[in-house]
């Protein structure tokens, strides 16, 4: 045969399939700078659109007066929500079943809410119409407390009280106060009240879980173009979600699906930020409709931080019981969530406080119990999973701080406590407390070979004389070893209770096999940096026997890709993965059939092997994938279409869960504040590895944006609503200088109901190295007699911390 | 972020800058690196109908090393950086731009913006209290100069007139030992708490010790006191405490991101301390 | 608005001549006239750097200059590198040791590099991490910057070598 030189381990490295580091193939345009991001896009007569905002976070609008606006060369429309009543869009449902207004509809709730859109012929009369506009306002009180917000008599959002005055139902039940979003609980309240009444140890701690931003390097924006001859919209943007971006475009606009085309091009970066709609979207496309041309909308980046998309703002506040062995026996939270002006988080529909209810974590806790409060208050609005899956990062959080607050209160070693009340290998699946089926598991093997790989008693020896070199002013520097085991619930979701606005969360693959044996795979996902073209190309290789270097893939195009609830909260291994997986096992199946017709044998007497069906006991007999694809266009065979293509839509039995060990290892200056991460070591389980080098890369990424989180990055507010961290001055982003390099490992304990066992990758780092970081200071100082301080940990909090414990005396 | 509009001026004298600023007055700045300005006037803080591009104005961007070392306006931080005879003759000044902001800005960034502008968050002016600077200014009545000790007012306020423009600073070659410590929360960052330090040593004894501090007040802070509290010591752990508590008494924080008032005296004693241990130990 | 001025600039070896505002910021001037969108724009405030170019020499975030600074200057952006035929160094170790990610950064960031590696031909990682502190990656947590970085100065340091 022609290519009998060739093994088989030979065909299988060729393929580039899964479990090979191969190079991504987007880098080719993005290191010579021919990326294409929205704002790159530019049309014959392309128009700019930008806000006025408000300077205060709580006032009445008394007069909107755009006339001197309008007489600025350039500038052709000023749009305020008096013309966006008539066309019923100058509010706009959210994606938490809220409503949100576009443009202020008589009062203001944030700072730097949209007031009024101004479009001209360039950037640069836009920003000088905004500043034309004269917009009075009237100053009403500012509550940037949620527990200030519900005991306040001011009514921030009118249309929470019905006409007898009382509050009116939300969108998910009753309210227990005008200024209150929801309640949402989970679990059994009286038998947990029961356990913790009765247990021998209880811990209890209050913790707030700060609020902070996405901010990708991009920021939002979009281009909208209404072809009014065709009568079609087209919409560019920056959506991790673009086929439901068309169905809420289409919903609000009345204008028919079929007619709009919306395209997500390149992204830079969305954890999280791209996922809603936003009010520039809206206007843009409206913009674009009176006016007959495209208008661009681009955020700039204290726009970014001060209005799209925050994340987190959770006050915590658990309780958790155990024997004094320490074997934990019960679990109570509450949180206090602040969803400032309007809910905007993108949480399923049927988890207002997302999936807040992993809160139990890595731990067999036997009885649970959860209460989630949302309240507005006058910061912006949002909520959004910020590089993890809906609340996951709080709920981890939540628990990795209750486990070491548990060990204080024990007198027990941190490690020794996690170990006690791991799940065990054998429970999987797991029934969790609070609800959820844990796919598998294997958290004792991660753990011991964390524990090895950094000599955890070695540290804690180490630790010990530094705390007595400390004590006996031979140093100033305490050591912190942080711990953390995470698990994560990622890959929403199955329709059966994941939806968002009623479309159910399956996600999509579509294959187009030519003739000559290369191929075209679109899905309802969209990358964001975490190389899908590079990745799904190595699923579909190992699985349809066609080189990855012959297949595109392609995403963000509602035109041509089938529909899809995009990228974000980890789902596109689990789901969109999936997908493609069966895609092609849909492709492999009719390839047998052309097989068998080829070599003349029945169709049961040919399998598949590598790249090529063989007849059983011949391995000589043989077509490949690429012949059988000639085949498929170029012979007339009985029973069967002409051309070889699938599509699949996958709606996942369970969600996935990944876990991972990781130890942080930090010193900390006492007296400044400053610290130093001496080590970090990061185990990830996330099922089956597609491409190795991509997991370290989104490892290292996610860990340092929760070194972000944990150690200074916060959307802080002043008493009046102003925000005070507007730009990358203030809001920390670290640099090159400021991370440490990470040491990364893994385990693999493949999803048992994933059709190739994968669980996605992408936020774990973040969910897991948040506490981990946080976890490590507060080590530092357990010595001393610290229990729980708030994030994030930047010098001056921490040096509070040492302050109030007396080590500056 | 878009500035308002404005007229360009790029003049390649001296005297076309003193025409163009005597002919608007309040309405016209000069712009060196623009990496201060340029922000301001993006968030439209600050509104410049004229502006004075001073690149192609000759003369401004020599560094002289001698018994008195003179350095142009327009000489950069990364100028600095690379020029090793001054880095020889007063190394304080590496050490110090190095800390400033990140390379790109250092590319850009002037001397004489740094010190003309008058942010308390710059490192130069504070660097030049502890160097006894002079500030040249030339104006539409000849150049004056202005020791950079009585050069800060306020936030933004300095002895310079409005048709006046920085044209050098000078000082004396630094004699003995130094230090620039600055504490802050990210490359790119003003300082938390920085102090600049120069001591010279005589036998074991501090013969003389000059103590500047950054971003602790709305000027830079010169703390002669400080200073004084070392002169005669061994530098010893009683004289450091004297120091930084003479410091402390001169500064005036106040809070913003980077932490209250107390955090900031508090690294502020801890910065000076370490800094003079450092400059001492190189003295 | 104030009137719009003919400004001459040196781009990538090229002579344009651009009709501006002297406002207009150069990365504007750079992606809206020239149509050379690889600087991208990140912060405004000249934090980020995505929008990093040489100019006669410097690394410089072209956000925070205007247009009517950067007359009669040369510039190299990310576009001046090298070619799809001849990539630079840095672009093939980009790729190679998965320097990247979303790729927002990635134009600033070797743009930096490649002026980096002329301060410095064989950085330590100290002092790569360190003069590369004015760009900001938010998908990568860097390791793989600095892995990219080195292996491209290796590269351009034994093609040196060959060539004498």
């Amino acid at each position: 045969m022609k290519d009998e030189a060739v093994t088989r381990e030979d065909r299988v490295a060729s393929l580039k399939g899964m479990g090979c580091s191969r190079k991504r193939v987007e880098d080719a345009r993005f290191t010579q700078g021919k990326g294409n991001y929205v704002d790159d896009i530019k049309l014959d007569g392309m128009l700019f659109g930008d806000f006025v905002r408000s300077p205060y976070a709580h006032a009445k609008i008394t007069n909107i007066d755009t006339s001197a606006a309008m007489e600025v060369p350039g500038v052709l429309a000023v749009l305020t929500a008096a013309d966006l009543a008539p066309l019923g869009l100058h509010w706009m449902p959210t994606l938490a079943g809220d409503k949100q207004m576009v443009l202020a509809d008589g009062k203001v709730l944030f700072q730097g809410q949209e007031v009024a859109f101004v479009v001209a012929e360039d950037r640069y009369a836009a920003a000088d119409g905004i500043e034309a506009v004269e917009v009075e306002y009237e100053e009403l009180p500012v509550i940037v407390d949620p527990f200030e917000a519900l005991q306040s008599d001011v009514i921030l959002r009118p249309d929470t009280v019905g006409e007898d005055g009382s509050p009116s139902d939300g969108a998910h039940g009753p309210r227990k106060h005008h200024n209150h979003i929801f309640t949402w609980e989970c679990g059994d309240k009286d038998p947990t009240e029961q356990v913790i009444a009765n247990a021998e140890v209880v811990a209890e701690e209050s913790m707030y879980y700060h609020r902070t931003h996405p901010c990708p390097l991009e920021t939002c924006g979009c281009v909208a173009s209404m072809d009014k001859v065709n009568g079609k919209l087209t919409l560019w943007g920056t959506f991790q979600a673009p086929h439901a971006i068309r169905t809420v475009v289409s919903l609000i606009s009345g204008i028919e699906e079929h007619n709009i085309r919306v395209i997500s091009p390149d992204i830079g970066g969305g954890f999280g930020n791209k996922v809603g709609a936003y009010p520039g979207y809206v206007c843009s496309v409206v913009a674009s409709i009176v006016t007959g041309k495209p208008v661009k909308w681009i955020e700039d980046r204290m726009d970014n931080l001060m209005t799209t998309a925050f994340a987190r703002d959770y006050w915590m506040k658990g309780r958790i019981s155990a024997t004094k062995d320490g074997k934990i026996t019960g679990l109570h939270c509450h949180v206090t969530a602040d969803h400032g002006g309007f809910d905007a988080c993108a949480d399923p529909t049927k988890f207002p406080a997302g999936f807040m209810n992993i809160c139990t974590g890595s731990y067999d806790i036997p009885t649970a119990f959860l209460e989630v409060d949302g309240v507005y208050t006058n910061k912006a609005p949002g909520g959004v999973s910020y590089r993890c899956s809906f609340r996951v990062t709080e709920a981890v959080y939540f628990i990795e701080r209750m486990i070491e607050v548990l060990a204080i209160e024990l007198d027990m070693d941190a490690s020794e406590l996690r170990k006690i009340n791991f799940i065990k290998k054998e429970q999987f699946p797991y029934k969790a407390a609070l609800g959820w089926e844990y796919d598998s598991g294997d958290y004792h093997t991660a753990w011991d070979k964390a524990m090895n790989a950094v000599d955890y008693d070695g540290l804690r020896a180490e630790q010990k004389q530094r705390i007595e070199d400390f004590k006996a002013g031979k140093t100033r520097k305490l050591l912190g070893i942080g711990l953390t085991h995470f698990t994560e619930i990622v890959g929403a979701g199955p329709v059966k209770n994941c939806d968002i606005l009623g479309l159910g969360m399956f996600d999509s693959c579509e294959i187009r096999i030519h003739p000559t044996g290369s191929a075209i795979a679109r899905l309802g996902t969209i990358s964001q940096g975490q190389g899908h073209a590079t990745t799904f190309a190595q699923i579909l290789a190992s699985e349809i026997g066609l080189p990855a270097d012959s297949i595109t893939i392609e995403e963000g195009d509602t035109d041509t890709a089938p529909y899809g609830l995009g990228t974000y909260g980890s789902r596109s291994t689990p789901v969109a993965g999936a997908a493609t997986a069966m895609a092609g096992r849909k492709i492999r199946a009719k390839a047998q059939m052309i097989a068998a017709y080829l070599l003349e044998v029945h169709d049961d007497d040919v399998e598949f092997d590598v790249d090529r069906f063989v007849v059983k006991g011949a391995p000589e007999k043989f077509k490949t994938m690429k012949e059988i694809a000639f085949a498929a266009y170029n012979q007339a065979i009985p029973g069967i279409e002409p051309g070889l293509e699938a599509v699949s839509y996958y709606d996942p039995p369970n969600m996935t869960y990944p876990f991972g060990a990781y130890v942080c290892v930090m010193e900390i200056d006492v007296d400044t504040g400053v610290t130093d991460i001496r080590q970090f070591y990061a185990l990830d389980d996330c099922g089956t590895r597609i491409n190795p080098m991509i997991i370290e890369g989104q490892i290292h990424g996610g860990l340092t944006e929760a070194l972000a989180v944990a150690l200074g990055q916060e959307i802080a507010y002043d008493d009046m609503g102003n925000v005070k961290t507007g730009t990358l001055m203030d809001f920390f982003l670290p640099t090159a200088w400021e991370v440490p390099n990470y040491e990364t490992d893994h385990t693999v304990t493949p999803s048992p109901h994933h059709p190739i066992g994968a669980k996605g990758v992408g936020e774990s780092p973040h969910v897991g190295g948040v506490p981990c970081f946080s976890n490590a200071v507060h080590d530092a100082f357990r010595a001393f007699g610290l229990r729980q301080t708030n994030m994030p940990h930047d010098h001056w909090r921490i040096w509070r911390t040492a302050n109030e414990l007396g080590l500056h005396d | 972020m878009i500035p308002a509009s404005f007229e360009y001026h790029r003049p390649t004298d001296m005297a076309g800058v003193l025409s163009i600023l005597v002919e608007h007055g309040d309405d016209a700045r000069v712009m060196a690196g623009g990496h201060s300005l340029i922000p301001m006037m993006k968030l439209r803080m600050a509104d410049v109908p004229h502006l004075i591009d001073l690149q192609d104005v000759g003369g401004l961007a020599g560094i002289t090393v001698g018994d008195t070392i003179t350095i142009g306006a327009m000489v950069t931080q990364s100028d600095i950086i690379l020029h090793d005879a001054l880095a020889d003759a007063a190394p304080i000044l590496r050490e110090a731009s190095l800390q400033i902001a990140d390379p790109q800005v250092r590319y850009m960034g002037t001397v004489g913006g740094n010190v003309a502008n008058g942010d308390p968050g710059n490192d130069m002016p504070g660097l030049m209290q502890c160097l006894d600077a002079t500030f040249t200014v030339v104006g539409p009545n000849g150049e004056r100069k202005i020791p950079a000790r009585e050069f800060y007012e306020a936030a933004y306020m300095t002895g310079r007139e409005d048709d006046e423009v920085m044209t050098a600073v000078s000082f004396a070659k630094p004699v003995g030992g130094h230090a620039y410590e600055k504490q802050k929360r990210k490359i790119g960052d003003y300082a938390t708490a920085a102090a600049a330090v120069q001591i010279v040593k005589d036998g074991g004894t501090c013969a003389s010790a000059s103590i500047a501090m950054t971003n602790l007040s709305d000027t830079p802070v010169y703390s002669a006191a400080a200073g004084d509290a070392l002169v005669g010591t061994s530098v010893d752990g009683d004289a450091i405490k004297a120091a930084v508590s003479a410091m402390l008494n001169d500064i005036d924080p106040v809070e913003d991101n980077r932490g209250p008032v107390a955090f900031k005296r508090h690294v502020a004693g801890v910065i000076l301390a370490r800094a003079i241990e450092r400059a001492w130990s190189r003295a | 608005m104030t009137q719009k001025n003919q400004y001459k600039l040196n781009v990538n070896g090229q002579t344009v001549e651009v009709t501006a505002e002297p406002r207009e910021l150069l990365i504007y001037t750079l992606r809206e006239q020239l149509n050379i969108t690889g600087p991208h724009i990140g912060c405004e405030t000249s934090h980020c750097g995505a929008c990093t170019v040489t100019i006669d020499g410097k690394s410089v975030k072209s956000c925070t200059m205007f247009v009517a600074q950067a007359e009669g200057k040369e510039i190299t952006t990310i576009e001046g590198l090298g070619s799809p035929d001849a990539l630079h160094p840095l672009q093939e170790a980009f790729k190679e040791h998965h320097g990247l990610q979303c790729g927002y950064c990635t134009p600033g960031m070797i743009t930096r590099a490649s002026k980096l590696l002329e301060e410095i031909p064989n950085p330590t990682e100290e002092e790569i991490r360190f003069g590369m502190a004015g760009n900001i990656c938010r998908c990568t947590g860097y390791q793989n910057i600095v892995k990219s970085i080195k292996a491209a100065a290796a590269e351009i340091n034994a093609a040196k070598e060959a060539a004498q």
